[in-house]
């Protein structure tokens, strides 16, 4: 039978949390890390075992963990043992380091502060690992300030995709409330080299040869007050998410405003339609059906939880527009907390499976699609992100 | 024989329970200090000072012998008490936060 592991990460720890193919019963490990704000676990698509982690701190800095057990043991890559005398320090899984390299073209030092003025790039951390759809020692790190990083060894290294900063448009990039953070990363499975990211706040972007060269892809956007209503940049993109049968066809949460795009990007259409609010952060589509979103709407800007005290996913079956609240199992009076922007996920079960963790700490589970949920635990510090492997 | 105290997140992260004890040759510094505890627990490397800059992380201090060395140019040498074992070197993560 099937198993299931959701991957969260929390203001406090990683917590693993796993049930056979019936997700009834639930078996919860951790806090892994604890104390440790853990922005983003993943694991690799083609060996499941391995799983990276985001793992970061105020006082500390950042901190990459890696599991090749399913996330039973960890280790920080190269971290591991003392170098041979006269070696380097071999502890760099940790060393995320700006290019400014001649060989980049154009390297880039500042982007744009609050004031208008100039500011320089300054590594915060790592919000999002995305490993690759074919190597497992292969991951794309998205960072605050905003860059890509990749590794092609298993996180013990990892080196600028120097392009996307430099491709022109940096110097207009600014930081939302949240920081200037490269949040969303997602490989395209049927054309190898083409990527889509997206950055708050500053927009979505794609490249079609392995990050070498970027665009961005906000044509269609509309950001109240930016005087532009054309805006090339500038636009504060919550989440990107794709369906991988159909890798033209991307969904968006904006800040305010859920899109569509059916040209990988070239253009967005608003497909908001009846949701009670279009603000929010998450946006996911069913395993099966890629015509099928979920999205969790938020009050306002302002106000960062949900509307009138109810926690209500809201599903479209037809690409958006259409939308109708799931509320079953799911708190309906006094609720107010807030999913974050890696914080829903889908396993690839039949039924698909939906998982969402909010804000007052509960990753709340449907193994119907949304039909009906339950919540897998209650008491979690705030959880940051949500990953799901299916595993055979 | 240094003795120095780490902050529970780094004994943690670097699996150390305990005081770690460095044999350092003079002069012992807050910077030869961190360069030995890189080198045995690489884990630590960038944890307690930055990568590039190797500026000491804006909230971890130094203290020793009731004072804050934190300060302290990295070259200083240590206090005699430090240097004989005496005294520890505590690397402790600032109150902050709320």
């Amino acid at each position: 039978m099937s198993e299931v592991r959701v991957l969260v990460g929390t203001r406090k720890g990683a917590f693993i949390l796993t049930s056979d193919g019936k997700r009834e019963h639930w078996n919860v490990s951790g806090p892994h890390f604890a104390g440790w704000e853990i922005y983003h676990l993943k694991g690799s698509p083609v060996n499941p075992n391995r799983l990276y982690a985001s793992q970061s701190s105020g006082w500390f800095g950042q901190v990459i963990q890696r599991s090749n057990d399913g996330g039973k043991t960890w280790e920080t890559p190269g971290g591991e043992e003392m170098p041979k005398p006269g070696a380097p320090p071999s502890g760099n899984s940790n060393k995320f380091v700006y290019d400014t390299s001649a060989a980049t073209g154009k390297p880039l030092t500042t982007h744009q502060w609050y004031d208008g003025t100039q500011h320089p790039w300054e590594f915060k951390r790592v919000w999002h690992l995305e490993p690759s759809l074919t190597d497992p020692d292969e991951v794309y790190a998205g960072v605050e300030d905003a860059a890509l990083f990749r590794t092609t060894d298993g996180a013990h290294t990892w080196q600028e995709v120097a392009g996307l900063r430099g491709h022109g448009t940096g110097p207009k990039w600014q930081p939302g409330a949240g920081g200037m953070c490269l949040h969303s990363i997602i490989l395209d499975p049927k054309v190898p080299k083409r990527m889509f990211i997206a950055i708050s706040a500053a927009g979505a972007f794609r490249t079609d040869d392995g990050g070498a060269t970027w665009r961005p892809i906000n044509r269609g956007l509309r950001s109240q007050y930016i005087p532009d209503p054309n805006a090339e940049v500038g636009h504060c993109v919550h989440h990107i998410a794709m369906h991988p049968a159909r890798p033209g066809v991307l969904f968006m949460q904006k800040h305010w405003d859920v899109m569509s795009s059916e040209n990988a990007g070239d253009s967005w259409q608003e497909v908001s339609g009846n949701l009670p609010s279009d603000f929010g952060f998450v946006i996911d589509v069913h395993a099966h059906e890629p015509e099928t979103i979920y999205v969790v709407p938020i009050k306002s800007d302002g106000e960062h939880f949900v509307p009138d005290g109810k926690l209500r996913v809201y599903r479209s079956r037809n690409g958006g527009n259409e939308w109708e609240a799931l509320t079953k199992g799911l708190p309906q009076t006094n609720c107010y907390v807030n999913v974050l922007r890696d914080a829903m996920a889908v396993d690839s079960l039949d039924k698909c499976g939906v998982y969402s963790g909010t804000t007052g700490g509960q990753v709340y589970a449907s193994a119907d699609a949304g039909d009906t949920w339950s919540p897998i635990v209650r008491d979690l510090p705030t959880v940051l992100s949500v990953e799901v492997q299916t595993l055979p | 024989m240094i003795r120095v105290v780490l902050p529970a997140h780094l004994r943690g992260l670097a699996r150390i329970s305990g005081e770690v004890e460095l044999d350092l040759q003079p002069p012992v510094t807050q910077r030869s200090v961190v360069d030995a505890l890189e080198r045995r627990y690489p884990a630590l490397t960038g944890t307690i000072r930055d990568h590039v800059t190797q500026a000491r992380r804006p909230f971890l201090r130094f203290f020793a012998c009731g004072e804050d060395l934190s300060h302290q140019q990295p070259d200083a040498p240590l206090p005699d008490a430090v240097i004989s074992g005496t005294e520890p070197l505590l690397i402790i993560g600032a109150i902050a936060g709320g």
